[in-house]
């Protein structure tokens, strides 16, 4: 019986996650110009790129070679996921509640929230994914970022990747809780907290460069350790000194835990900013200006 | 059987600031029961607290004070179970993902409530049929007119097959014809589905006449009235809905052996004017023939019947627009 019903819930949930994916990929693919596309998944990554090589470039006085260049665009490359996610969600709340006005019945409908934020958050996913390949590719061909295919540790890379890519999600989920209390233009705090990853959790140099509460707050983070993960993988030579004395077998178990601490403080916030949003009359409201 | 049960519902608002701050109070010590099989309407003029009472019943918005239930769950509790069991339909709104097109935005909707995909495309068709709007499956939502919307909106409510289902002003500022179409689907509904429910809230008097069994009479947030339209309106049948215009009736006082509480006075034309209540209609029979005898000619009857406006004029002060 028991577990016949968690059987239902999950397959329930599945085909939520599945139908929210679809719309979400009618939605994100829905060019109407195949230009644009090509703007927003290749340009926009490359240039953004470009600038932070300029000022590596400038600040190391004309050089792209040493070990922190790689370090730096890996890290880079791989942040776009954390950005595109965390603001993938957040963005799912206020345009169905604000632009297609159809949060009060997805809302009310006897399914999970959480599976459906997840799969209107894949498209995102899969377009970040070809942004960050591109990125990548641009940095071995053209940058000499020292990424050889040979030397790549794949199955190491890929169960850093998806833990990571997991650990972003849970964060997301706090965020989609958020979503509900804020108006519209209240969308700074996700741009927030992808600021403080993007300063806290070795995205372009090593955590043992910010003082030493900072470097102690990175540890908390489990995308610090992703990074250092894919890194690793990618490029056997580019660790961060702080975390060099750690096995990789270490590493990952010290994302799990964290992305499980995550989690469950993430769930909590969720429910915490429904059961308000609910008692305030905030989950379909529209900001009026 | 009892559906929907309210029991001393209150909810406040912290007034927004541009209305000057304080507190609305949007509902006050609301206790109604619904049962299986009504069609019940929720009747009140802007602000009264008909939306507020929806939201709270279908889990979106939490009561400040006092209790519901849907289907035998607490709304604040269990709304996870009040949620298998309704669905919701908001008039006045353009809610849908306007590049889906009309067939792929209830598709999607029917998938968040485990209706299986084939069965719920073919239950989606036929709904289309019903509703007049099958020639534009294919469309894209955007494109739709507000009629149309709302029509794929009541599609939306209706084909999950909801036990409870609650309409928050279905035909706000649809046009005749498609506000025809959509009270002959709820009536048909439940004429089908004899252990539904039907919950809806409207300020439009001849369509809370016309659709519902019982009626709220909603102002203020307080529930003013409730019964059958029929008792309603019978509150306001103390008048004299009987009018008769007739010339040459030498006796007038014959009229008033007939019907004893008739009076009468002569008009601008010179001709007689009756006011009278009749308790057995038939007796207008009676009547007529009494005044030919007397060579007299009957003008006009009238039988003005009283109106839920009258009602409401009654109750709350005021009329409704
Ligand atoms: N989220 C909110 N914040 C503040 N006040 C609110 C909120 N929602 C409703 N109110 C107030 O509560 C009162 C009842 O509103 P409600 O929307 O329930 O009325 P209604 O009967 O549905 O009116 P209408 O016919 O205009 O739809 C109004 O005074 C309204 O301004
Ligand atoms: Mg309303």
């Amino acid at each position: 019986m028991a577990v016949e019903q968690i059987k239902n819930t999950l397959s329930r949930n599945f085909i939520t996650f599945k139908t929210a994916a679809w719309l979400g990929w009618q939605m994100d693919s829905n060019w109407a110009d195949p230009f644009l596309f090509i703007i927003y998944t290749i340009v926009k990554p490359i240039s953004a790129t470009f600038i932070l090589v300029m000022m590596y470039v400038v600040v190391s006085g004309g050089s792209t070679a040493g070990s922190l260049f790689g370090f730096m665009y890996v890290g880079n490359a791989f942040y776009m996921y954390i950005f595109q996610i965390l603001f993938g969600v957040t963005w799912v709340i206020h345009d169905d509640r604000e632009h297609f006005q159809t949060i009060r019945y997805i809302y009310i409908a006897p399914s999970s929230f959480y599976a459906y934020v997840l799969g209107r958050s894949m498209s995102k996913l899969i377009l970040t994914t070809v942004s960050v390949a591109i990125t990548l590719a641009f940095g071995i061909l053209f940058l000499g970022v020292p990424i050889g295919l040979g030397t790549v540790n794949i199955p190491m890379f890929l169960a850093v990747f998806f833990i990571g890519l997991a650990s972003i999600v849970v964060f997301g989920l706090a965020l989609a809780g958020i979503s509900f209390l804020t108006a519209e233009h209240g969308m700074g705090m996700n741009e927030g907290l992808a600021g403080i990853f993007y300063l806290f959790a070795g995205v372009l140099y090593p955590i043992g460069t910010l003082p030493a509460w900072g470097a102690a707050f990175s540890k908390i983070i489990p995308l610090t350790y992703w990074l250092e993960g894919i890194r690793r993988s990618l490029i056997p030579t580019s660790t961060d000194p702080t975390l060099a004395a750690y096995s990789s077998g270490f590493l990952v178990y010290l994302m799990i835990i964290s992305t499980i601490i995550f989690l469950i403080l993430s769930i909590g916030i969720f429910r915490g900013a429904e059961h308000l949003a609910r008692k305030q009359g905030k989950v379909d409201m529209l900001t009026s200006y | 059987m009892t559906s929907v049960k309210t029991v001393h519902l209150s909810r406040t608002f912290k007034a927004k600031k541009k209305d000057g701050g304080g507190i609305v109070q949007a509902l006050r010590d609301v206790s109604i029961e619904i049962n299986k099989g009504e069609i019940f309407g929720v009747l009140g003029p802007n602000g009264a607290g008909k939306s507020t009472l929806i939201k709270i019943l279908c889990t979106l918005l939490l009561p400040t004070e006092g209790k519901a239930y849907v289907a035998g769950y607490d709304v604040s509790r269990d709304y996870r179970k009040v949620q298998e069991k309704i669905n919701m339909v908001s008039g006045g709104e353009t809610s849908g993902y306007g590049l889906l097109t009309v067939r792929e935005n209830l598709w999607m909707f029917s998938q968040m409530y485990n209706i299986p995909s084939k069965a719920a495309k073919e239950n989606i068709d036929r709904l289309l049929k019903e509703f007049d709007l099958y020639e534009k499956r294919n469309e894209r939502v955007r494109t739709l007119s507000t009629g149309m919307r709302q029509k794929m909106n009541m599609i939306r409510g209706f084909m999950t097959d909801p036990e409870i289902i609650f309409l928050d002003e279905p035909t706000l500022g649809l046009d005749v014809g498609a506000s025809r179409i959509i009270r002959n689907f709820i009536t048909e509904w439940i004429r089908e589905h004899p252990e539904r429910t039907v919950l809806l809230t409207t300020h439009y008097m001849a369509e809370a006449e016309e659709l519902c069994d019982r009626i709220a009479i909603i102002d203020n947030g307080r529930v003013i009235a409730l019964e059958t339209p029929e008792n309603l309106k019978k509150l306001v049948t103390t008048e004299f809905p009987f009018t008769m215009v007739a010339t040459g009736v030498g006796h007038p006082e014959r009229v008033r052996e007939l019907v004893g509480n008739a009076t009468w006075k002569e008009n601008d034309e010179g001709a007689l004017k009756f006011s009278m209540i009749l308790e057995d209609e038939s007796i207008i029979a009676d009547l007529v023939s009494m005044i030919v005898e007397e060579k007299g000619k009957i003008i006009h009857i009238t039988k003005r019947e009283p109106t839920l406006e009258d009602v409401f004029i009654k109750l709350v002060g005021r009329g409704l627009d």
